[in-house]
C-alpha cells in the first residue's frame, strides 16, 4: 500500500488473516491440565492476602481448592457468589496489583522456587468459562417481593445491583441508551482481551430473571430523578463516566484527532476489522489503561509508528506496569513528561505540536517552554472521562462525581449511586475499575434491600 | 571413593541396587538393558509352573498427589506369563553375559513339596545365584493357594523354606507379605524353616480409587475391579518399620534382609540399609522413570558415603537400629519449641491454622494487628505439625530447650506400672 504524505488513514493495514490473529484472545483459557498443575501451587493459605487485596473479596483459596479437587461448578459459585461478573474480572482485572500482587508466592527464593503467584486471573477464567458456555443456572431470583428498583446503566456496576436486587426477589428495569448491555465490558476494553464474551456474560446474567432491559436514557427532558424516585421504590445510579474530556488546545476539531475510547468502541462493535481505518502514525495522549489499550490496539491494526504521550512520569500513569510493559513489548513507544500545545494540519492532522513538562520545586507540573513535534495522521486523546452531571444535578457531588454514603445512597432519599459515576465517602480512594464497579453494585444493592424491608415493615 | 560391592548371603553384587522381581525384570530384553544402565542385580520376575498365568488389560493404578505423579502404585499382574522354558533359557544366556551381577530367580509354585522340588533343579541347572520365595503376591494368585496365601501362615512359610533349603544348595530368600499382623511371625518362621534371608515388603491390599462414573475400582476390567498390590513412595514408612521390627527382633536380630517398598533414591537406600538390610529392591521408581535412575543412585550413595566416612557398606547397614526404641524408653524430659524464622515467612499463616484448629492453640496470627505468626511457648509442645504444614524449607524450626536430663514412662509417676528402685 502506498503511503500518503498527509492523513494516512486507512483500512486493510494487514492482511484479515493477521488481523484476526492479532485481535484473538490474547490468553486463552487453561486446559484442564493445566489448571490441575496451577491450582496445585496453591498453598491454601489462611485468612489470605489475595482475598484481602480483591476488592470483591473472593475466597480465592477456596475456589482454587475446588479446581485442584476437579470441581469446577463450586470453583464457579465461590467466585459468581462474590462477584457476579467474575468472568469479565478474570479477564481485565490488574491482577498483577489486586490477588495476584498479594499472592504469598512473590516470596520467590524464600520458597525455593520461582517467584511466580498463582495464576489466578487464569484460574477464575477457568472456573466460570464452562458457566457461559452452558448457561448454567447457578442463581435462583428470590420470592417477588413486589418491590421495582430502576438501576441506571448496564455496566458493570448497574448489572451487578440489578442481579443481586432480583436474587433478593425486587423486579428490576435496567436503563441503557446503548444498543448493547455491558457498559465499558461492552465498549471499553480492549477487544483481544474480551473477544465474544461480553455478551454472553451478560446474557448468563440476566438469566435470573426479573431484570427489564430498557435501551434508552432513565432520565429524560420529562422524566428527572425525582420523577424516577416517585415512580419506583428504589433507584441506583450506574451511568458510569460516559463523558470525554477535551484538551482546549487549538486544532482539535480536525479530522484525525478522536477519542481513544470512540476507537476502542470501534474495534470491539467490528464486524469485520479489515473494513476499520486506522492511521499510519498514531499519537495517543494519556497515561491510563486506555490510552494503553488505544495505543496496542492501533499497533495490532497495522499502525507503522505508535507513541504514547504522558504529561509525568511513567510511574504516574495510571496503567500498571505491567501494561506499560506489555505496550512496549508491541512496538508501542512511551514519551513521558510532555503535553499537548496544539493540533497542526490544513484539511487534516498531520502533526502534533507538545512542550516538554517538569515539577517545580514545589512539585507542581509544568511546561520547560521546549517544544517539539510529532508527525502524526491520527492523535488519540485519552485523558480520561467525566461524569455527564446535568441530569444529575440534584443529588450532591463531590469531586465531579455523585457523593454517596458508605451504604452507597446519595443525598437524596431513594437513591443510591455506585460504579465510577460515584465517590464513596468511606472509600475516598476507590478505584475506576470494574472489580470495585462490580463491588459497588453488589453492596448498594444489599443496602437497597435492607431499606425495602424496613420499609415494609 | 566408596565401595559399593555387595555380599549378600553369598549373593555377590557390584552394588547392593538389585531390581526386585515384577514386570521390569520379565525378560532378557529388559534385564541386559537393566545391567546396561549398572544395576547391581535383578530377582527375575517370578517363575510358575506351566501353563503360564494369563493377564489381564488394564493393571495399574496410580495416586497422583497434588500434581506427583505415582505417589503410589497398584498392579493387578500375575506372575510371568511366559512358558518356563523360555523363562530359564534367558535367565541362563544373562547370568552367562552377565557374570558380576546378582541373578536371584522369583518363584511360586503350589504348596506341594515335589512342585519346589522340582522347580528348583530347573533353576539351579542356570546357574543363577539364588531363589527368592514369592510369598507376597496379595492379589490373583492368593486366590488359588499361593502367594500371600501361603506368606500369611508362619507354619507354610517355615515348611517350605525348609524344602527349598533341602532340595537346592541355591541362598534362599524369603519375601513376605506386608497384609499381616505383626511382621515378626512370618521372619521368625521362614529362618526357622532355614531360609537364608527375607526380603519385604511385597505389595500391599489395596484398591486404588473408586471410578465414580463406571461405579466401579481402578485399575478397572470392562467394568469390573479387583484389589491389587499397592508400592512406590507411598508406602516406604510401610516398610521402613517393618524392616526395623525384624532387625531388632531378638530372634531374627542381623539376619540379612533385602529391603523393598518405595526406594527410588540414594537416601531410600541408604536409610533401608541403616535399618539393617544388606541389599535393597527397586521396582516403582525403576517404571516411572527407566532403568537410569540407578546411576544417581550409586554416585549419590558413594558420596555420602565418602562425605561421612564409610569405605563399606557394612560400616553404616544397622547402624541406626540402635536407635529404633519402645516408646516406653523414650525421654520424657525432652523439650522442644517451634521457632518461626521471620525472614523466611511469606505469611501464608498455615501455621497458625494448623496449630490453632489441631493442636495446640500455640501460634498467633496478628501482633498488633497486623498479620504475624509468632510462636506462644508457654502453649507450644513441640509436636513439629507447624514444621511440617510450612511451605518455606527451613522457615520454622524446633529448638531443644530442656535441661538434659532423662525420664521416661518406665519410672514416671503417672505410670501405675512403674519400676520402683526400692523394689528391686
Amino acid at each position: 500500500m502506498p503511503r500518503k504524505p498527509v492523513a494516512d488513514i486507512e483500512a486493510s493495514r494487514l492482511p484479515a488473516d493477521r488481523l484476526r490473529k492479532n485481535f484473538s484472545d490474547i490468553a486463552p483459557t487453561l486446559d484442564q491440565h493445566q489448571a490441575l498443575i496451577a491450582a496445585q501451587r496453591c498453598f491454601y493459605c489462611f485468612d489470605a492476602p489475595c482475598t484481602t487485596a480483591c476488592p470483591t473479596g473472593i475466597d480465592i483459596a477456596s475456589f482454587i481448592r475446588s479446581i485442584a479437587t476437579d470441581d469446577r461448578r463450586s470453583a464457579a459459585q465461590t467466585i459468581l457468589d462474590a462477584n457476579i461478573f467474575g468472568g469479565s474480572c478474570a479477564r481485565v482485572c490488574p491482577t498483577e496489583v489486586l490477588c495476584e500482587g498479594a499472592c504469598v508466592r512473590n516470596g520467590g527464593e524464600r520458597i525455593g522456587a520461582e517467584g511466580e503467584p498463582v495464576q489466578i486471573g487464569a484460574l477464575q477464567r477457568y472456573a466460570t468459562d464452562w458457566v457461559y458456555a452452558e448457561q448454567a443456572a447457578l442463581f435462583e431470583r428470590g420470592a417477588d417481593s413486589d418491590k421495582r428498583v430502576a438501576v441506571l446503566g448496564a455496566g458493570p456496576a448497574g448489572l451487578a445491583c440489578a442481579h443481586a436486587l432480583a436474587l433478593r426477589g425486587h423486579r428490576v428495569d435496567v436503563y441503557d441508551p446503548k444498543s448493547k448491555p455491558g457498559g465499558l465490558n461492552e465498549y471499553g476494553i480492549a477487544a483481544y482481551k474480551v473477544p465474544d464474551f461480553a455478551q454472553a456474560e451478560v446474557e448468563w446474567l440476566l438469566g435470573i430473571g426479573g431484570i427489564e432491559l430498557i435501551h434508552r436514557p432513565g432520565l429524560t427532558k420529562t422524566i428527572n430523578l425525582e420523577a424516577m424516585a416517585a415512580d419506583y421504590d428504589a433507584v441506583f445510579v450506574a451511568v458510569g463516566l460516559a463523558g470525554v474530556a477535551a484538551l482546549n488546545i487549538p486544532g482539535e476539531h480536525l479530522p484525525g484527532v478522536r477519542n481513544a475510547v470512540d476507537f476502542i468502541a470501534d474495534l470491539r462493535q467490528s464486524e469485520d476489522l479489515s473494513d476499520l481505518a486506522v492511521g499510519r502514525r498514531v499519537v495517543v495522549i494519556g497515561g491510563g489503561n486506555t490510552a494503553i489499550d488505544a495505543a496496542i490496539q492501533s499497533k495490532r491494526m497495522g499502525a507503522e509508528a505508535v507513541t504514547l504521550v504522558y504529561r509525568r512520569g511513567a510511574e504516574s500513569m495510571s496503567a500498571t506496569g505491567h501494561e506499560q510493559e506489555f505496550a512496549k513489548s508491541e512496538g508501542v513507544t512511551l514519551l513521558p513528561w510532555a503535553q499537548p500545545r496544539r493540533f497542526l494540519g490544513e484539511d487534516a492532522l498531520t502533526q502534533v505540536e507538545f512542550e516538554r513538562t517538569a515539577l517545580n520545586a514545589d512539585g507542581q507540573l509544568i511546561g520547560t517552554g521546549e517544544g517539539f513535534r510529532l508527525h502524526a495522521d491520527w492523535a488519540l486523546k485519552a485523558i480520561g472521562q467525566r461524569l455527564d452531571a446535568v441530569p444529575l444535578a440534584a443529588l450532591d457531588f463531590h469531586r465531579g462525581k455523585i457523593k454517596v454514603d458508605a451504604d452507597f445512597a446519595t443525598s437524596m432519599p431513594g437513591i443510591w449511586a455506585g460504579g465510577d459515576c460515584a465517590w464513596c465517602e468511606a472509600q475516598p480512594h476507590k478505584q475506576d475499575l470494574t472489580v470495585q464497579a462490580v463491588e459497588d453494585g453488589k453492596r448498594a444493592a444489599i443496602a437497597i434491600d435492607r431499606a425495602l424491608r424496613a420499609e415494609q415493615e | 571413593m566408596a565401595d559399593l560391592s555387595c555380599d549378600f548371603v553369598g549373593i555377590r553384587a557390584p552394588n547392593p541396587f538389585w531390581l526386585a522381581s515384577a514386570p521390569p525384570t520379565d525378560k532378557a530384553y529388559n534385564v541386559n538393558r537393566a545391567f546396561e544402565a549398572g544395576w547391581g542385580g535383578v530377582v527375575w520376575k517370578t517363575l510358575g509352573e506351566d501353563p503360564p498365568v494369563v493377564n489381564v488389560s488394564s493393571r495399574y493404578g496410580a495416586v497422583s498427589l497434588r500434581g506427583q505423579r505415582i505417589a503410589g502404585l497398584n498392579n493387578i499382574e500375575l506372575i510371568t506369563d511366559r512358558p518356563l522354558a523360555v523363562n530359564l533359557e534367558e535367565i541362563r544366556q544373562v547370568k552367562r553375559d552377565w557374570p558380576d551381577r546378582a541373578m536371584i530367580v522369583s518363584l511360586m509354585v503350589p504348596c506341594t513339596e515335589d512342585a519346589w522340588k522340582n522347580i528348583l533343579a530347573q533353576v539351579e541347572d542356570t546357574g543363577a545365584d539364588a531363589v527368592e520365595l514369592n510369598f507376597g503376591c496379595p492379589h490373583g494368585m492368593s486366590e488359588r493357594g499361593m502367594g500371600s496365601a501361603v506368606g500369611q501362615v508362619p507354619e507354610y512359610v517355615e515348611m517350605v523354606a525348609a524344602w527349598v533349603k533341602q532340595h537346592s544348595q541355591l541362598p534362599c530368600i524369603v519375601k513376605l507379605t506386608p497384609n499381616i499382623t505383626d511382621i515378626r511371625t512370618s521372619a521368625r518362621a521362614a529362618f526357622r524353616g532355614g531360609a537364608d534371608a527375607v526380603s519385604l515388603i511385597n505389595t500391599i491390599n489395596s484398591i486404588t480409587s473408586v471410578d465414580l462414573d463406571q461405579m466401579a475400582p481402578t485399575p478397572t476390567v470392562d467394568g469390573k475391579g479387583t484389589h491389587g498390590g499397592y508400592c512406590g513412595p507411598a508406602v516406604k514408612p510401610i516398610a521402613l518399620h517393618m524392616v526395623a521390627d525384624i532387625a531388632r527382633d531378638a530372634e531374627t536380630r542381623g539376619k540379612p534382609i533385602s529391603a523393598i517398598g518405595g526406594i527410588g533414591s540414594w537416601r531410600d537406600a541408604a536409610e533401608f540399609m541403616a535399618l539393617g538390610a544388606g541389599s535393597v529392591q527397586v521396582c516403582t521408581a525403576a517404571m516411572h522413570y527407566g532403568f537410569r535412575i540407578v546411576k544417581e543412585m550409586d554416585s549419590g550413595l558413594r558420596a555420602w558415603m565418602d562425605a561421612k566416612g564409610y569405605a563399606t557398606l557394612n560400616d553404616f547397614v544397622g547402624k541406626a537400629v540402635p536407635n529404633v526404641t519402645d516408646w516406653q524408653f523414650l525421654n520424657l524430659n525432652y523439650d522442644i519449641k517451634a521457632r518461626i524464622d521471620q525472614d523466611k515467612c511469606i505469611q501464608c499463616g498455615l501455621c497458625h491454622i494448623a496449630c490453632e484448629d489441631t493442636a495446640h492453640q500455640a501460634i498467633t496470627a496478628t501482633k498488633n494487628g497486623q498479620r504475624h505468626f509468632e510462636v506462644v511457648d508457654a502453649e507450644c509442645v513441640g509436636c513439629n505439625l507447624c514444621m511440617h504444614v510450612c511451605p518455606v524449607e527451613g522457615c520454622i524450626s524446633m529448638q531443644r530447650v530442656d535441661d538434659g536430663s532423662f525420664g521416661d514412662w518406665t519410672t514416671h509417676p503417672n505410670n501405675p506400672m512403674r519400676k520402683v528402685a526400692e523394689d528391686s
